[in-house]
């Protein structure tokens, strides 16, 4: 079945380092049941920013390149798995080299159990790249004084999680994302934890200026119509914020008038 | 000459004198799009492969683009 993408909204780009993007969506490209269903899922969710990550290629020779694969996305290397400053620089300047682009989606790992950023390499890995010329977009924790910092580094948007990635427990902390969205200069994209669109919604309504997600897509029953709900869950979100919702109440405010009540 | 390289983490001998020599001994054509190179910890843009030589010891990770979240 066809899935007609969310319609982008060209009045409301999202913007990052000057870069005007239509799609508030960002998709992952892992673990899809194959890659047509990845292709239809990323076309579904109206995706214009698709991540990928940098690997050794196997020693048995050289295969399809997710490159020509992607043509016409916005590719956003990462450096997940490393955990290391170290590691994640010169995976960031390789996939810089493989993928001629200085944008990079930055992660580095402190803990395999939780896949928590590690704070003090982050920031070190982050001040090192932006130094280095790239567009850094790094994965952090839901912490305002965390993303302070990385914005203070350089950091062109911060990306913190809504919850542990692959968890689906959507966004965990709402207070601390909504104060990170408040406080941070440069774009807030929550990434990480998102499990169905009422999550993405979420997070759109909290003030983020986008949502990266891929295992709630991927791992979908049906990853191309989750991807079109989670594009029309951004946009509902985003909506949403612009419009600003009303204060929640602890009792009753009736919506029809008081007055001419039958018997009053 | 035979010498002994760190290929993405395996220890193994080759007789590439360069890292084109490398690629081509491994099977990557040089046009290939995507791959990125490092020497050592550095990356070694597509234009140095031919004159970049390799020694005993060295370390070489070969890369490419996977799907990633």
């Amino acid at each position: 079945m066809q899935m007609i993408p969310p319609k982008a909204d060209a009045a409301d780009a999202m913007e990052i380092a000057g870069v005007r993007f239509g799609s508030r969506l960002m998709l992952g490209t892992a673990g899809y049941p194959n890659r047509q269903v990845m292709l239809d899922a990323l076309d579904a969710g109206g995706a214009e920013i698709v991540t990928v990550s940098i690997r050794r290629i196997s020693l048995e020779g050289y295969a399809e390149s997710m490159t020509d694969v992607l043509k016409g996305k916005h590719l956003l290397p990462n450096t997940s798995g490393c955990a290391t400053a170290k590691d994640a620089v010169l995976t960031a300047q390789l996939a810089r080299e493989a993928l001629e682009t200085n944008w990079v989606k930055l992660e580095v790992i402190g803990d395999r159990d939780t896949l928590y950023p590690d704070v003090e390499e982050l920031l070190r890995a982050a001040e090192e790249l932006v130094r280095d010329g790239f567009i850094v977009l790094p994965y952090a924790n839901d912490d305002p004084v965390t993303c302070r910092k990385l914005v203070d580094v350089g950091c062109a948007a911060v990306m913190p999680m809504g919850s542990f990635i692959g968890s689906g427990l959507g966004v965990a902390n709402p207070a601390a994302m909504a104060r990170i969205v408040a406080d941070s200069p440069v774009p807030v994209i929550c990434d990480a934890g998102i499990g169905t669109a009422s999550d993405a919604a979420v997070a759109m309504e909290l003030g983020c200026s986008g949502v990266l997600l891929n295992t709630a897509v991927a791992k979908a029953l049906d990853p191309v119509r989750m991807a079109r709900a989670m594009g029309l869950a951004v946009e509902a979100g985003r909506a949403a914020h612009l419009a600003g919702r009303i204060p929640k109440l602890a009792r009753a405010e009736p919506s029809s008038p008081q007055l001419g009540l039958i018997g009053g | 000459m035979s010498q002994t390289l760190t290929i993405n983490g395996q220890s193994r001998a080759s007789t590439a004198a360069t890292v084109a020599a490398l690629l081509a001994e491994e099977g990557v054509p040089l046009d290939a799009k995507g791959v990125a190179v490092a020497l050592n910890g550095a990356v070694v843009r597509k234009m140095e492969w031919n004159a970049t030589a390799l020694a005993s010891g060295d370390t070489v990770e070969i890369v490419k683009p996977f799907s990633g979240g």
